[in-house]
């Protein structure tokens, strides 16, 4: 049994933090980065070509974290695959002992510096987990049996700020019958309308992880609003970044405040650092983590 | 249903054409000319554009419907002035230059590109309606074509990239499975957005399509 699984299940707060593979093969940044998290974290999600921009991939680092006795988050998305290869990487999980398998349906590709390479989505983030599922059954969607059968702890995510909320937690549903055992939140910084969510999806009786990205100015607040679905960040964060004098201490701060509101309305927290990875050692420290 | 086309740019259009100096010009007188890219007054500006570059259209004709069988007719009719090119330029959808093609020997080149097979929302403004993906949903989503209207031609309903009700990829457009939400809990329908849909079967979308009614 995965340890991430093992640590939602012990009922005590668990903490995930995301790493990005760089684009190139120097890996040394990105595994220095997963050493600070070494302890500190229940598992470390790897993206999978974040923002659909060429990247290393997710299984290979994994591997490498797996390698080092770290416990990965492997997230797939199905931008990119077709349903072969998206089962086939699964078993390829499998065998390097990968569990934590986290399905996204993943950004569009114009969103990333490939805009013309053509866009998969054979399947989608619910699909995908009922692949996952029927491929621990013993079967492929093919309907052949398997040789020997895989294991995994499913994951998926959800948008608690989505407007409207109630297609998301439809959809939220379908995840949970179709696999997932387990939900990794976007960016949340208002816990009032958390609470509201939580509310919402206490039938669903499934771990909630809630995302933290680090603010690193108001600059960035203001283009997270603008551009980015589901979240909010609310103009007294946004002042409070802007008149800070030392703006790393400050995201430290909003951070660990954030994550100390909303500490009992969920299992746990998923931060996702966004290049500021050596930073998140010192906001769990803050947040009494 | 029409074709979409846009024309391709004149550099390119020059480029394909080569060393022919004597071009015959074909338009269609159904979808390009209401898209405005292969009608006669764009069949007359190009020749005019083509006269600039030292090229010699030899002459010109706008068919009916040039993806009709009549275009045989219609080039066999015109055949002294197309014999005297040494290059046809067919101002149509694909459909257009594939049946033009068919009837002639001498080489043909497209002036434009098929984009999609969609409807005039608004005076010179198109919109693709249908992926024709052979296995149609529209009884499952409220008449609304996810496969067409969502970029990532989604089943099971909304990615996270919806804001405020619109598409991340394209944010001037309503996601389309915010509509599609919208309109079944409208018809007091929503438990169909609750279906855990089947795989699409892409076999159904393999090329070269063929169907045959066995009339």
């Amino acid at each position: 049994m995965s340890n991430l699984s093992e640590a939602l299940k012990s009922g005590k707060f668990v903490v995930t933090a995301e790493i990005g593979p760089p684009k190139g093969v120097d890996i040394e940044e990105m595994l220095g980065d997963a050493e600070l998290f070494r302890g500190r974290v229940d598992a470390i999600n790897v993206t999978d070509q974040q923002s659909s921009v060429m990247r290393l991939g997710s299984l290979a680092t994994c591997h490498l974290l797996k390698e080092r006795g770290l416990e990965p988050v492997f997230q797939m998305t199905c931008r990119d695959r077709n349903r072969i290869a998206l089962e086939s990487d699964l078993l390829c999980a499998h065998v390097l002992g990968i569990e934590n398998v986290l399905c996204l349906t993943g950004d569009y590709v114009s969103l990333g510096d490939h805009p013309e390479a053509k866009p998969v989505f054979d399947l989608d983030s619910v699909s995908l987990l009922e692949t996952a599922t029927l491929l621990q059954q013993g079967a492929d969607l093919a309907g052949k049996e398997l040789k020997g059968r895989p294991n995994f702890f499913l994951g998926a995510v959800v948008t608690p700020g989505a407007d409207p909320l109630e297609p998301q937690i439809i959809k939220m549903e379908k995840k949970v019958r179709a696999g997932a055992q387990f939900f990794q939140t976007q960016a949340v910084y208002e816990p009032e309308e958390f609470e509201r969510f939580v509310k919402e999806i206490k039938h669903l009786g499934v771990p909630v992880l809630v995302g933290i990205v680090l603010l690193k100015s108001a600059g960035m607040a203001r283009f997270m609003n603008k551009n980015v679905a589901g979240v909010h960040v609310p103009d007294s964060f946004i002042e409070e970044i802007d008149r800070a004098e030392n703006k790393r201490e400050k995201s430290i701060e909003i951070a660990a405040r954030l994550i100390k509101e909303m500490k009992d309305l969920c299992q746990g927290v998923h931060i996702m650092a966004i290049g500021w990875e050596k930073m998140v050692p010192r906001v769990l420290d803050a947040a009494g983590l | 249903m029409k074709t979409i086309t846009e024309q391709k740019p004149f550099e390119e259009i020059g480029e394909s054409l080569g060393e022919a100096k004597r071009v015959y010009l074909i338009g269609c007188g159904t979808c390009a000319t209401m898209c405005a890219t292969g009608g006669k007054s764009e069949v007359l500006k190009m020749k005019d554009r083509l006269d600039e570059i030292g090229k010699r259209v030899t002459g010109w004709m706008v068919i009916p419907t040039a993806c009709d069988d009549l275009t045989r007719e219609a080039v066999t009719e015109n055949a002294e002035a197309i014999g005297q090119a040494e290059a046809l330029l067919v101002m149509t959808c694909a459909f257009g230059v594939q049946t033009v093609a068919r009837y002639t020997d001498k080489p043909v080149y497209p002036a434009l590109n098929t984009l999609f097979i969609g409807k005039e929302d608004a005076p010179a403004h198109f919109s693709e309606v249908c992926i024709q993906c052979g296995n149609c949903v529209l009884g499952r989503t409220a008449g609304i074509c996810p496969l067409t209207a969502c970029p990532k031609g989604l089943l099971n309903g909304p990615c996270g990239g919806y804001k405020h009700g619109m598409c991340e990829v394209d944010p001037n457009r309503e996601c389309a499975w915010v509509e599609i939400y919208n309109r079944l809990k409208r018809m007091d329908q929503l438990e169909k957005l609750s279906v855990l849909q089947p795989l699409k079967d892409h076999s159904k979308m393999a090329h070269p399509r063929h169907m045959s009614t066995g009339r």
